[in-house]
């Protein structure tokens, strides 16, 4: 019947060029000139208009699938997975995603590898000897685990060690000029520059200082203590267990604020995002705020933002500026 | 074939003028009458047997609405919007001079509910991202690919395309019809039409 139909139809060609100025648009760089230029497009025909609000909105409505799939990797071996029942080629995609996000690549003949993570990713490694390093967003480790000896090195970033014990061999971790000495134990090593946090959440670890920017002693942590390290030297303070539980929230693809202020929560997610929350005025910046959010929730958050604060929210760029 | 658009035959063709558009259309139509495409769709394809024809009528009778409401918002939507779909449909099936008396009968007793309470919102969202998710599902590989990687990502082109092994052109390529795509598989899901006679 419609075989004659080598050339769209009006209505399939409106709806290509929607996603093509939409495509335009989404990668930028989007100037006031291309936007008379797609207002021009859109004034010329409702046909043009239909089209572009159609695919537009399923476009914004997609940022949705951000959230869902980082519960959905949370899930993989799921009991109940009714409404987010995980779709195998999704998690192919996801694969695919990691896979190529992630650089591992040798440095020299002596075994010793650098792991990296993006903006966004998260990451499991497993060595040899079954030991596991849960690689947060913006992560490099360096690390050589050999029969010989066990180190990592936290160049910059966040990361939860799972370490197998053998006395005989301590898996040592250094960042920031701190030696960090497992004792049979799991713990998350956090660096932002020369601040370093260790924080144990199982069995036992010691922190020594190792390089000549170190301060403070060698301190033996017991589970749910948090040693901070900055250049005044050490503090332990200890944490409890719910508070321990939000911090460890990422390596569910969740951050977890609890009287957080905006700034602080800003900082957050925009370790885990491309697109920056920007924070400028005091005001806005000391309000506090509690809540769960995937870390890619940038937009949700800066939604609640507005929500409950009657705060103001644009966009500049790639970045979301919030603002009173 | 009478496959030429006939989406400007009806009221007054009005090109560029100057907006004389009712504020807050685009809103209104995104809101009302966008998030009833797939009822549309199953309406349309009960009363036309071809159904390469549909999304096109579809669109049809979504710029007719539009133009509607550029003079003035109809309210409320949904009969609206179904109101124009039969008409256009009784339209093309009188053009087409074709005996489909039964198709125009049929939708008689679709009896299309128009002001049922629906289900409350979490469903509606739960639903929504389901179909969001079966849509995704069905892209061909590399544009899915595209979409996951800028949408979930928010990977920068040039990333995309060396992540892909392919040149930037070729990137907003898959992205464009990635979007598209998503935009016909969201609202056309087969698994909702299992059953249209």
């Amino acid at each position: 019947m419609s075989d004659s139909a080598p050339s769209l139809s009006s209505a399939k060609e409106a709806r290509a060029q929607a996603g093509q100025w939409l495509e335009r648009r989404e990668f930028g760089p989007w100037t006031n000139a291309d936007q008379a230029e797609l207002d021009a497009w859109l004034a010329a025909s409702p046909s043009n208009m239909v089209a572009f609000l159609r695919v537009e909105r399923v476009w914004d409505r997609a940022e949705r699938l951000r959230a869902l799939n980082r519960l959905m990797r949370e899930q993989s071996p799921a009991p109940r997975k009714s409404p987010l029942s995980v779709l195998p080629k999704l998690a192919a995609a996801f694969a695919f995603v990691v896979a190529f996000g992630i650089g591992a690549y040798l440095m020299s003949g002596n075994g010793e590898k650098f792991y990296e993570t993006p903006v966004g990713i998260r990451k499991t490694i497993t060595f040899a000897d079954g030991s596991k390093v849960e690689l947060n967003t913006d992560t490099v480790l360096r690390a050589q685990v050999t029969d010989n000896g066990r180190m990592a090195e936290l160049v910059k970033g966040e990361a939860f060690f799972q370490i197998q014990h053998d006395a005989a061999h301590p898996f040592v971790v250094t960042a920031a000029g701190y030696r960090v000495t497992d004792l049979g134990t799991k713990f998350l090593v956090r660096r932002d520059g020369e601040r370093l946090e260790v924080t144990l959440v199982e069995g036992s670890a010691r922190v020594d200082p190792a390089g000549p920017e170190a301060h403070g002693r060698s301190t033996v942590l017991s589970p749910g203590d948090m040693v901070l390290a900055t250049d005044q030297g050490l503090k332990v303070t200890k944490k409890t267990t719910p508070v321990l539980a939000n911090e460890m929230a990422w390596r569910r693809g969740l951050l977890i604020f609890n009287h957080a202020t905006l700034a602080e929560a800003a900082a957050e997610f925009n370790r885990y995002n491309n697109q920056k929350l920007v924070i400028a005025n005091p005001t806005v910046a000391r309000r506090t705020i509690g809540g769960t959010f995937p870390t890619s929730g940038v937009e949700e958050f800066a939604e609640v933002a507005k929500g409950i604060f009657g705060f103001h929210v644009k966009t500049q760029g790639k970045d979301i500026v919030i603002q009173p | 074939m009478g496959d030429t658009s006939d989406t400007g035959e009806t009221g007054a063709p009005h090109l560029r003028d100057a907006p004389m558009t009712t504020p807050g259309v685009n809103e209104w139509f995104v809101r009302e009458i966008l998030p009833l495409e797939t009822a549309l769709m199953q309406f349309l394809r009960r009363g036309w047997r071809n159904s390469n024809d549909v999304e096109d009528l579809c669109h049809d009778v979504f710029v007719h609405i539009y133009e509607a409401a550029r003079r003035e918002i109809p309210h409320p939507a949904k009969p609206f919007a179904f109101a124009v779909a039969r008409n256009l449909l009784i339209d093309r099936i009188r053009r087409e001079n074709i005996v489909a008396i039964e198709a125009v009968a049929d939708m008689e007793t679709l009896g299309i509910t128009v002001d049922e309470p629906g289900p409350d919102r979490t469903a509606i969202a739960r639903q929504e991202l389901r179909r969001l998710q079966a849509a995704l599902n069905r892209l061909p590989d590399k544009w899915r690919e595209t979409v996951v990687m800028r949408k979930i990502e928010g990977l920068s082109r040039p990333q995309i395309a060396e992540r892909l092994g392919v040149a930037e052109p070729t990137v907003s390529q898959y992205l464009a019809q990635g979007m598209t795509a998503l935009a016909d598989f969201f609202s056309n899901d087969p698994t909702d039409t299992g059953g249209a006679p």
